[in-house]
């Protein structure tokens, strides 16, 4: 048995392999493509034609597929004959010919054919009227990128001068061609070092090979350059490198040339007028990352410390949140790292703040806040400081395993006071804080990406004497009809997860008339919500109620003062709103409420809907008679859940529900409906073979195939109409619902045929039965083009028949249809065989139009 | 250029220029919030309000039980209501030459003005200002009148008398200019002056200066004005919105370049978004009549009732409220309804398009038509046998105190299942509920407030760039209760210039330029000489001729020295005598000549004049 790779391994090398067809194809593709009067190929099917060979050339190192194929080479030499080609199609010859000078033996093959020195070399299009175009230098270094894969090759460059072209193109307008070009020399340095160095580099003993002794140099002069362009190219450049080292293979080296550059570094730092600085930040991360400083001693980290004070706060953060990220970072980098992000919240905490009310996030001796005020109290930065530093708290409150300990307690004062802000209900006590409230009032983004945070913090245990007026904070949000919708939805996510750790804080002491008065005040809130005009605000509603039964159920509190309000009326009522998204959040809200109410053991005595009948009844309307696509999928997940949590009674009650339920969707117009019904089905499937088997998870043995449970079961299914609905989903025109009915079926025959008892497809013709199931063997094999599946057994196959669904599980190839199933809808499409016809027929159009028009 | 401020109300201005030589009223608002001093005007023998306890002084003096009252612990006045009337004292009234009216809330003292100060001008205002105006002012007089009070209290305005009395009576400014409401002959008086115009609309007064009417936005023909001469632009925004409502959009590039801008009317809600509020509004009403509630809705009959019941048509079907009947009862119900239908030309865009379809522009047509929208001119009548509930009514007077909403009041008070849901933002919404109190049914405070708000302002004036801002003095300070709110003042440079109600203000800009023309063949005798390319000068000697504010040069026969050409200034001396200010020349019948105007003072005018129509110049002997 071959492993998982090694089969991927080999289907892609089949699917990409030069067949008998395509290499019948390739010649005319290559002349067409060589020929002038040809108008150029969209790109992207010579994209796709450049992938077909990286995939060939990386599958067969061998130098046959240019000798087999001369065609290929021919390719190239015409469009270098070519007085003008176009810039497109010498792009693709240059990366071309690069792909094929990957391995050794082909780059010399074409050097024999002196082709590789008139795309790369001196006499290359370098230099000439088509390197104007960016698209030919990308090219190029695209070409070279893929050549450099032997030393042969890089020697070859280093000789030609291709290196100085290399450095030039650093600093080329299109940043796409700057980016390839330092990319390449990262590649070319790592490359020398790995290959041309007999012993490891280190401090004490680095003799750098000639290629990577250039580009060192290089790197080194432009640090010492007086353009700050040579300089930002550099540390671009380095960036990347360090960025790219992972393995520890590379420590020594980069240590070696880290010692070099270090000083130039520093200096930097302190230079103000260096436009530099996000990039020496992103530096500093990626070296701080790399495996060359794991000790927590030395310079490095002082230089790391220089620049967190130096850089403004906007430039540092990335940093700083990098940094609170390692595992290996010191101690003191880590709180220096750590005072930068919450720097702006500590700022806003102390400008709000009575001089003696707050003592603030920060000790005063490690914070600076001047730059930060100012900051603040600029309307044009205010914002995007803010919104930044919250953005990188709720990246590092989401991380499972933060390794600082984040104060809670002032950041959520600190996160109150910025929404207090934001809506004008706090009055600052400072000059800061007034110009600070100013900036704020009104901010949706602030706004939003404090109620993020917020939300996150919720996870954080020790906030506890805050929890009262956090909740007023929220409340005031909830209840003030000037909240925004969007942020109405972020204060209904935050107030569900904080709902909770109330849930947690007053179940552990004796806080419950807290919890009550706050979830008293949810209610009226929510019900007047859940009444907006703006259907926005109902959806959102309704989800928070959704999230809050899912959460909260359970709890007393909850339960009571749910069912004391008007909110179960009010959702019942918002099943029939105008808007198809909030009656599928109605049906969901519903579902959830449903399970509390008319599903749970003890059922509080409540208004229509709230009965198991009428609700199922409502539900089952909303499925067969709603326009829309979203309630009826809305409807049908929550019979799914419904049945998974076992509500839906006694095996005879779910088989008819379920009955009726496949009836109703599986015509339905939207696939998610249909798919959502083969979920069900599936539930259902594995919940009576749990109930009605001996042993719920072992397959039957076949010594038991016509025990007495067995045919129940089967029974069960077929008086349930299950198989119709799965044998005709297998012939569904939407991939999905086939897929997942072939999963159902599969899991099916797993139960009722061990492997070695499945039926022989060919000798079961000879009952009448039989022949039907042939018949639906070869429909199947049609697929989606099968038109009509008949499930009223019209043409011999009864689906409601034990026997024959026994036959069909085992007879059919339930195994080859699922291997059908899953491939690629355009896995015919996206043949190279198919791309190479395609190329010819829009050449070859063209040329027929051309004859047209004469 | 001055500005006498009659009214202290930011949004019910009443303010006169004095521009040129001539007199402009900018609007006559009437405050009304006096009114919720007086206890309410029942339709129906409230026992409630008439076993209410008259207020003892803490002395135990009884002299004052039959004129005020006290409830739960606030007094009020037992009487007619009254209102406090704009400055009637700081200039002569009679002087005024016209009156601009920007929108129909901003008319409602008009007849104060002229009937009882011998006004002899003509006041301009758009038709559907007129039409509503009218109804606003016939729905007050007939709240008023047909609650006949016996008595008509006047003791607690002694001066000596109100010290004595509690907050906020003591508090009330001039009492004693408290005046009742204007009767419907007086209505129709004060409508008869007035002129219809259009926006756009260039009207000449007296030849001094212009003014024109431009869209403002916030109500059916409401108007912000331009008042421009030759050289100088003063604007008058009044009640101006920039959201999408029903009104046609405000025009905001005509404001551009003005040397004055005089803003009032911005939202008194400046905190309160008219989106959220319109949310609130229809979330209340929707609990309120699901839980088998009434819902009173106190409102003026035109303007936020016409957004109010589009909001609500869109609404009701999908909060499930297609069976509750929606009731808009005022004497005038039907003509507000009628009359937004028919002015399709001031209306926005979109209900304008409507029109050609054909279709009313206004969906509570199909709301009249379908029977979910029912008005009546009073609760006596049909209403009463059609009446059913739980359902919603609109009706006036926001501020409580008169007509049928007094009834609603007393009705459904008592329930806490009802709700009363302000939308109007001109009263405080406790102060109208004070003599209501005890009050069981619920209330609900969303005022829509659809005018300018600080963030627009800002805007508008970046936009428009005056040369100077003038603004009540509310303007330029965060409000009161919200000290902190620096963001809701208005922020310009140079800082604005704030007024006060009885104050008179000399405006910032000095007046430099004044057209004059020349006759035809006093310029043809004129040698310019070119003093340098593009510029030529020529002196000028001759008559010059004032009158109806157009200044003439004439060749004045017998002058001497006249074959000698100079050209002239007016002199400062005329300016202190009361002439309209500094000139400059303008020689638009002069071939020939640049068009720049001469710098002021570049020459002056001497010798001997005579005052009155005509101004006779000597050579100036330059």
């Amino acid at each position: 048995m071959c492993d998982p790779q090694s089969r991927f391994v080999a289907r892609a090398r089949r699917r990409f392999a030069m067949t008998r067809e395509c290499a019948v194809l390739l010649p005319g593709v290559c002349a067409a493509l060589a020929d002038p009067r040809q108008p150029g190929l969209d790109d992207t099917c010579l994209e796709k034609l450049l992938d077909w060979f990286r995939s060939l050339t990386w599958f067969d190192p061998t130098v046959e597929l240019v000798r087999d194929n001369p065609c290929v080479t021919e390719l190239i030499s015409s469009v270098l004959a070519l007085p003008d080609p176009s810039p497109s199609i010498l792009a693709f010859t240059l990366q071309l010919a690069g792909i094929l000078a990957s391995s050794e033996s082909r780059f010399q093959l074409l050097q024999q054919e002196k082709l590789l020195g008139r795309l790369f070399g001196r006499e290359g299009p370098r230099g000439g009227a088509a390197w104007e175009d960016a698209s030919v230098r990308s090219a190029w270094l695209k070409g070279v990128h893929s050549m450099l894969h032997h030393l042969p090759a890089l020697h070859c460059l280093c000789s030609t001068g291709g290196m100085d072209v290399i450095f030039t193109l650093q600093g080329d307008p299109s940043l796409f061609v700057a980016s390839a070009a330092s990319q390449l020399l990262v590649h070319m340095l790592t490359f020398s070092v790995d290959s041309e160095t007999p012993k490891a580099l280190s401090t004490e003993d680095c003799d750098w090979p000639p290629c990577a002794q250039m580009i060192v140099n290089h790197i080194k002069e432009s640090l010492q350059s007086s353009s700050t362009s040579d300089i930002e190219q550099s540390l671009k450049l380095l960036s990347s490198l360090f960025g790219s080292c992972f393995g520890s293979c590379y420590a020594a080296w980069t240590e070696v040339l880290w010692l070099d550059i270090a000083k130039h570094i520093e200096s930097f730092l302190l230079e103000e007028t260096l436009q530099a600085q996000p990039v020496l930040a992103s530096l500093l991360l990626n070296v701080a990352r790399s495996p060359v400083f794991c000790g927590t001693e030395g310079s490095f980290w002082a230089l790391v410390t220089s620049a967190l004070e130096h850089l403004t706060p906007v430039q540092a953060a990335p940093l700083a949140v990098g940094l609170l990220k390692l595992c290996k970072c010191p101690q003191d980098v880590r709180i220096q790292a750590l005072t930068v992000l919450l720097q702006p919240m500590d700022c806003i905490l102390r400008a709000a703040s009575q001089p003696l009310e707050c003592a603030g996030l920060l000790d005063e001796s490690v914070s600076d806040p001047v730059t930060v005020e100012s900051l603040l109290s600029s309307k044009t930065s205010c914002a995007g400081l803010l919104c930044q530093t919250l953005a990188h708290l709720e990246k590092l409150l989401s991380l499972k395993h933060l390794i600082v300990d984040l104060p809670s307690v002032s950041l959520l004062h600190s996160l109150m006071t910025i929404l207090q802000l934001c809506n004008g209900f706090l009055s600052p006590a400072s000059p800061l804080g007034s110009t600070i409230s100013r900036n704020l009032i009104n901010s949706f983004r602030v706004q939003k990406s404090a109620l993020d945070v917020l939300a996150a913090l919720s996870e954080k245990k020790d906030c506890d004497t805050l929890i009262g007026s956090l909740f007023d904070v929220l409340l005031a949000y909830l209840q003030s009809p000037n909240t925004n919708p969007t942020v109405l939805k972020k204060t209904f996510q935050a107030t569900s997860k904080w709902l909770v750790h109330l849930q947690e804080l007053s179940s552990s002491s004796s806080q419950w008339q807290q919890t009550e008065k706050i979830l008293e005040d949810v209610f009226v809130v929510l019900q007047k919500r859940l009444c907006s005009p703006c259907w926005e605000v109902r959806d959102s509603s309704l989800e928070f109620l959704t999230s809050m039964v899912k959460c909260l159920r359970e709890q007393k509190e909850f339960r009571q003062c749910l069912l004391s309000s008007e909110v179960l009326r009010l959702t019942e009522n918002l099943l029939e709103d105008p808007e198809s998204y909030v009656r599928a959040s109605a049906v969901t809200a519903l579902g959830h409420l449903a399970l509390i109410t008319c599903f749970a053991p003890e059922s509080p005595v409540i208004g229509n809907l709230y009965n198991k009948e009428s609700i199922v009844a409502k539900l089952q309307e909303i499925l067969s008679t709603d326009s829309e696509g979203f309630p009826r999928r809305a409807v049908i997940s929550t019979f799914t859940k419904w049945l998974r949590e076992g509500c839906t009674g006694q095996l005879e009650d779910t088989e008819q529900f379920v009955s009726r339920v496949i009836q109703t969707v599986e015509h339905d117009l939207d696939w998610e409906v249909r798919l959502g019904g083969l979920e069900l089905v599936e539930v259902f499937c594995s919940q009576t073979i749990c109930q009605l088997s001996q042993c719920p998870y072992a397959p039957v043995s076949s010594a038991l195939k016509n025990s007495t449970p067995q045919n129940e079961l089967l029974q069960v299914f077929c008086r349930a109409k299950l198989f119709g609905f799965l044998f005709g989903s297998l012939c569904d025109c939407d991939k999905p619902v086939g897929q997942r009915a072939c999963d159902v079926l599969l899991g099916l025959r797993g139960h009722f045929y061990p492997v070695s008892t499945l039926e022989n497809p060919q000798e079961i013709e000879d009952s009448p039965a039989g022949r039907g199931i042939a018949w639906l063997q070869r429909t199947l094999r049609q697929g989606s083009l099968a038109q009509n599946f008949p499930t009223d057994g019209g043409v011999g196959v009864n689906f409601q028949d034990p026997e024959s669904m026994m036959l069909a599980l085992g007879a059919i190839d339930l195994l080859e249809l699922h291997d059908e199933l899953n491939k690629s809808s355009d896995h015919v499409e996206e043949s190279p065989q198919s791309l190479l016809q395609d190329i010819l027929a829009t050449l070859g159009t063209t040329e027929d139009n051309e004859v047209d028009c004469y | 250029m001055k500005l006498y401020c009659l009214s202290g109300h930011p949004t019910l201005p009443c303010n006169v220029l004095k521009f040129k030589s001539t007199t402009i009223m900018l609007d006559c608002g009437l405050d009304m919030t006096s009114t919720l001093n007086f206890l309410p005007l029942p339709l129906v023998q409230s026992p409630r309000l008439s076993k209410l306890p008259g207020w003892v002084l803490k002395d135990g003096s009884m002299f004052l039980d039959k004129e005020l009252k006290e409830c739960s612990g606030h007094v009020f006045v037992d009487s007619v209501p009254e209102f406090c009337l704009p400055e009637t004292e700081l200039l002569d009234l009679s002087t005024v030459d016209v009156i601009l009216i920007s929108n129909y809330h901003c008319m409602m003292a008009l007849p104060y003005i002229t009937e009882y100060t011998g006004f002899t001008g003509t006041v301009y205002a758009t038709e559907p200002t007129v039409q509503i105006g009218r109804l606003l002012m016939e729905e007050l007089v007939n709240s008023i009148e047909r609650v006949p009070k016996a008595q008509s209290a006047s003791m607690w305005k002694n001066k000596e008398v109100q010290r004595l009395l509690p907050a906020p009576l003591k508090d009330a400014v001039e009492v004693s200019m408290w005046r009742k409401c204007y009767t419907m002959p007086e209505v129709n008086a004060a409508l008869s002056k007035i002129q219809l115009v259009g926006y756009s609309q260039k009207i000449e007064l007296f030849g001094a200066v212009q003014v024109t009417p431009l869209s403002s936005g916030y109500a059916l023909g409401s108007s912000n004005w331009i008042i421009q001469s030759h050289y100088e632009k003063v604007s008058y925004v009044s009640g101006s919105s920039l959201l999408t409502t029903h009104p046609q959009p405000m025009d905001q590039a005509s404001l551009k370049n003005s040397d004055v801008l005089i803003l009032t009317g911005l939202t008194q809600i400046p905190t309160a978004n008219p989106d959220g509020m319109v949310g609130e509004f229809c979330s209340n009403l929707a609990m309120t009549v699901r839980n088998g509630g009434n819902v009173l809705v106190p409102c003026y009959p035109s303007g936020v009732i016409y957004d109010l019941l589009e909001c609500l048509y869109q609404y009701i079907d999908s909060a499930g409220l297609s069976n509750v009947p929606f009731y808009f009862i005022s004497p005038v119900a039907n003509s507000s309804l009628e009359f937004s239908q028919i002015f399709a030309e001031w209306l926005c865009h979109n209900k304008q398009t409507k029109v050609y379809l054909p279709e009313p522009p206004f969906p509570h047509a199909e709301l009249i038509q379908t029977n979910k929208l029912k008005h009546y001119p009073s609760i006596h009548g049909d209403f009463s046998n059609d009446f059913k509930q739980p359902c919603v009514v609109f009706t006036g007077h926001p501020s409580l105190r008169f007509g049928d909403v007094v009834h609603f009041m007393e009705l459904w008070g008592k329930s806490s299942l009802n709700t009363v849901i302000f939308t109007e933002p001109d009263f405080s919404y406790l102060d109208a509920l004070a003599p209501y109190q005890p009050l069981a049914m619920k209330c609900v405070y969303c005022p829509i407030d659809t005018r300018l708000n600080f963030i627009q302002v800002s805007k508008l004036l970046k936009e428009v760039q005056p040369l100077h801002v003038v603004c009540p003095e509310q303007y330029t300070q965060p409000p009161p209760t919200q000290s902190h709110r620096t963001d809701l003042m208005i922020d310009c440079q140079p800082p604005a210039m704030s007024y006060r109600r009885a104050e008179v203000l000399t405006l910032p800009y000095k007046r430099r330029y004044e057209k004059i023309e020349i006759m035809p063949d006093l310029a043809d005798s004129l040698v310019p000489l070119e003093i340098k390319p593009g510029i030529s000068l020529a002196t000028v000697s001759a008559v010059l001729h004032t009158k109806d504010n157009k200044h003439v040069l004439q060749a004045g026969a017998g002058i001497p020295g006249m074959s000698a050409l100079q050209e002239e200034v007016m002199s400062r001396d005329m300016l202190s005598s009361g002439c309209p200010g500094p000139l400059s020349l303008r020689p638009t019948s002069l071939q020939g000549l640049t068009e720049q105007p001469f710098p002021h003072g570049a020459a002056e005018l001497a010798g001997p004049r005579t005052l009155g129509d005509t101004a006779q110049c000597g050579n100036s002997g330059m």
